[in-house]
């Protein structure tokens, strides 16, 4: 925790959900929006407040309050409810500077809409993965988006914004059993709370496992069939330079490097 | 090359067919491998069976009909580039607008199997549709026809370079407006398919079905819960596709007629794209890794293969002689045992190209190689191959690259 991050007045908050383990299925504390609250803790803990939309007996949310927090807003609804028209009730009316998400749920339809549903309704922008929020200067965040490739990007937004969290951001600190069991939950029954009607006409199951694609020769003769399933596969034979002075074949390969843009 | 041409001998043609030639019965005996005998028996000359191959070996031909004619020669010829039909949409009923990722430039696999997806749809459905491919900003396919892209709408401009995502979302939402498509189909995917598909989909209050991997015209199957669930549910408008979620298009050719949109777009982009910040290469994981320089037994001086990763800004990679030598550490091996990388570019230097090390490259695009051995299997992996001296060509490579470094900082200046 840099000290010189932590902003007094600036308030954050968390949106959680229940995750769940990929191989036991258990409930847990879903790992990005753990990194979430973790970015929340470490820019402003004193204004950070963690809100669940949901079950307030969900043991899961013991496992974020375990992470040194005095409380969990939780707005209270039924299991089929939308969270959104709920969050983003209550988000409109306290107004933070900042909405932390994960990038998609653990549990339930995960489509990773839910940053982008508040940004609408509350007429915020949104930046998608962010991995760090760098500085807050002059109502502007300077934001690190993390790329596909270990790549990051530099982003600039006013506030207020909705971010969605990447698994590249800090690893969230440990969860301990004693603060997790002193921290308060409080709890309220949504102001507003919209069934899922859409949800309802789905049918669910356990993954299936998918089939593997099969290449497949498209040849009309045995032997053409023959020689795909045997032949050594060599590219379409590239360029071949020899025997020419070896700045002129750098110089070749340096252009095909540029063209591909992977030289900054 | 030559084996593939047919040679014909018209005058031993012309001699087969004419029964009143002198020479016609030589030619019919050495050729023929059943005769009648004397007695009255057929007789059979193991020796007329066949012909001598290209590379002097007697071969018997047993595809029928297909042998070769009486004094002509025919060898395996290699099956011709043929060209596909063109599928055509004169007057299209409706479009099936696709957003490609355009990852590098290029349609990616997942690109071609959301197109794919888009065409099975029309297939399902009613009335003549076309595929409307969505391309931003200036691109370096050339296959969009095999693809199977009907129309291509390519909005290119200044505004459009590097992370918009405000702008992208404006350009599609008047795409929907000028051409009402029946449905959206984007890649669900890191690149930009996911994030540009939520925004949009939010926009257009549409509800997407994400992670779909088996979708017809009635329902689509989409993993739900970080994919430990399948969710059946009514094909949507809107959808983000996973990957190998249809077969990808292969037998027809496409037209790829550009369109244009009426209006322009233009939004007070309020998320600024300070560019991507410089992270070091070797700090990142070598199986994600975009851009990898991997050295081989073929390297001698160590230090300036270290040198030449640095200037190129390339992550580094070895093959396991290199590792076991001591001269790179061990999570730098590449290959079967090592990292499988996909890296977009792999430029080897001094890698012979064994089959473990060739595995772990599989899936990369560009494979650059540097060796002194033209013969070699990474030589035939290779896009590009310079044969010569690994020490020489990296010594110039690191001059060019520093060179180019120096000049855009003049530049900005
Ligand atoms: C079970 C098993 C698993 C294996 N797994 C892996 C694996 O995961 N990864 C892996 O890489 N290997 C693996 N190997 C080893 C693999 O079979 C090869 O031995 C190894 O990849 C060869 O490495 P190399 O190409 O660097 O060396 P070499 O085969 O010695 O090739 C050196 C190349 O450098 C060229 N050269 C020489 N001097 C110069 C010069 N001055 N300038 C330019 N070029 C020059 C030569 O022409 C040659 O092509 C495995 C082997 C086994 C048996």
């Amino acid at each position: 925790m840099q000290p010189d991050k932590q902003n007094a007045n600036l308030r954050i908050a968390a949106l959680v959900s229940v995750g769940k383990h990929p191989g036991s299925g258990r409930a847990r504390r879903a790992e990005q929006d753990a990194r979430a609250v973790e970015m929340g803790l470490a820019m402003a803990p004193q204004g950070l407040e963690v809100l669940h939309a949901g079950d307030p007996h969900a043991e899961a949310l013991r496992a974020y309050a375990g992470m040194g927090l005095k409380k969990i807003r939780i707005l209270q609804q039924g299991e089929n409810a939308d969270a959104v028209p709920a969050l983003s009730q209550y988000l409109g009316e306290s107004k933070p500077d900042i909405v932390l998400t994960g990038v998609r749920a653990e549990s339930g339809e995960s489509s990773g809409m839910m940053a982008y549903l508040l940004g609408e309704k509350l007429g915020m922008p949104v930046v998608t993965r962010i991995a760090e929020i760098v500085s807050i200067d002059n109502g502007q965040a300077n934001l690190l988006q993390a790329l596909p490739r270990g790549q990051r990007r530099a982003l600039r937004v006013p506030l207020p914004f909705v971010a969605s969290v990447d698994m590249a951001a800090a690893a969230p600190r440990q969860s301990a059993f004693g603060p997790a069991s002193r921290a308060e939950m409080e709890a309220k029954k949504a102001d507003v709370e919209v069934r899922d009607e859409v949800q309802a006409s789905w049918s669910e199951a356990p993954a299936r496992k998918r089939p593997k694609r099969l290449k497949v020769v498209k040849a009309k003769t045995a032997a053409d069939r023959f020689k795909a399933a045997t032949a050594k596969s060599s590219g379409d034979g590239g360029k071949v330079l020899r025997d020419k002075p070896a700045s002129e074949m750098a110089q070749a390969v340096f252009d095909l490097l540029l063209e591909e843009g992977v030289i900054r | 090359m030559s084996d593939e041409i047919i040679r014909r001998d018209p005058r031993a043609e012309w001699i087969a067919r004419n029964r009143l030639h002198p020479l016609h019965d030589a030619m019919q005996q050495a050729g023929a491998a059943e005769t009648r005998g004397p007695s009255g028996l057929i007789r059979r000359n193991p020796h007329a069976v066949g012909f001598i191959g290209p590379n002097g070996i007697k071969r018997i031909d047993r595809m029928n009909g297909n042998g070769p004619a009486v004094g002509g020669r025919r060898s395996a010829g290699a099956a011709k580039e043929v060209e596909l039909p063109l599928h055509k949409v004169e007057n299209p009923d409706y479009y099936v607008v696709v957003v490609p990722d355009m990852v590098g430039g290029r349609l990616s696999g997942h690109d071609r199997d959301v197109i794919g997806q888009a065409h099975k749809l029309i297939r399902e459905g009613e009335g003549a549709g076309a595929v409307l491919a969505v391309v931003f900003g200036e691109h370096r396919e050339e296959a969009f026809d095999k693809a199977g892209v009907d129309r291509l709408l390519n909005i290119t401009g200044e505004a459009f370079e590097g992370y918009t995502p405000e702008l992208r979302v404006a350009a599609l939402e008047q795409v929907e407006k000028e051409y009402a498509p029946k449905y959206w189909l984007l890649p669900d995917s890191v690149a930009a398919g996911f994030e540009l598909g939520c925004r949009l989909a939010a926009r257009i209050g549409e509800r997407p079905a994400t992670q779909a991997w088996q979708v017809s015209s009635e329902e689509a199957i989409c993993r739900g819960a970080g994919g430990t669930t399948d969710i059946t549910r009514k094909t949507p408008r809107l959808m983000l596709l996973a990957e190998e979620c249809a077969e990808p298009i292969d037998e027809t050719r496409h037209e790829v007629l550009p369109v244009e949109l009426e209006a322009s777009v233009s939004v007070q982009a309020v998320i600024q794209d300070c560019g991507q910040v410089a992270v070091d290469p070797n700090a990142i994981p070598l199986g994600e890794a975009e851009f990898i320089l991997s050295a081989g037994n073929g390297v001698t001086d160590w230090n300036q293969f270290h040198q030449a990763a640095e200037a190129l800004g390339a992550t580094e990679g070895a093959s396991r002689v290199a590792v076991d030598d001591g001269n790179m550490p061990r999570f730098r091996q590449v290959g079967a045992t090592g990292t499988w990388v996909t890296a977009r570019v792999y430029v080897a230097v001094g890698i012979s190209g064994a089959v473990q090390h060739l595995q772990g490259i599989g899936q990369c695009d560009k494979v650059i190689a540097i060796n002194t051995d033209v013969g070699c299997d990474m030589v035939k992996r290779a896009a590009l191959s310079c044969i010569a001296d690994s020490g020489e060509v990296m010594a110039e490579l690191i001059r060019l690259a520093n060179a180019y470094r120096q000049e855009v900082v003049e530049n900005a200046a």
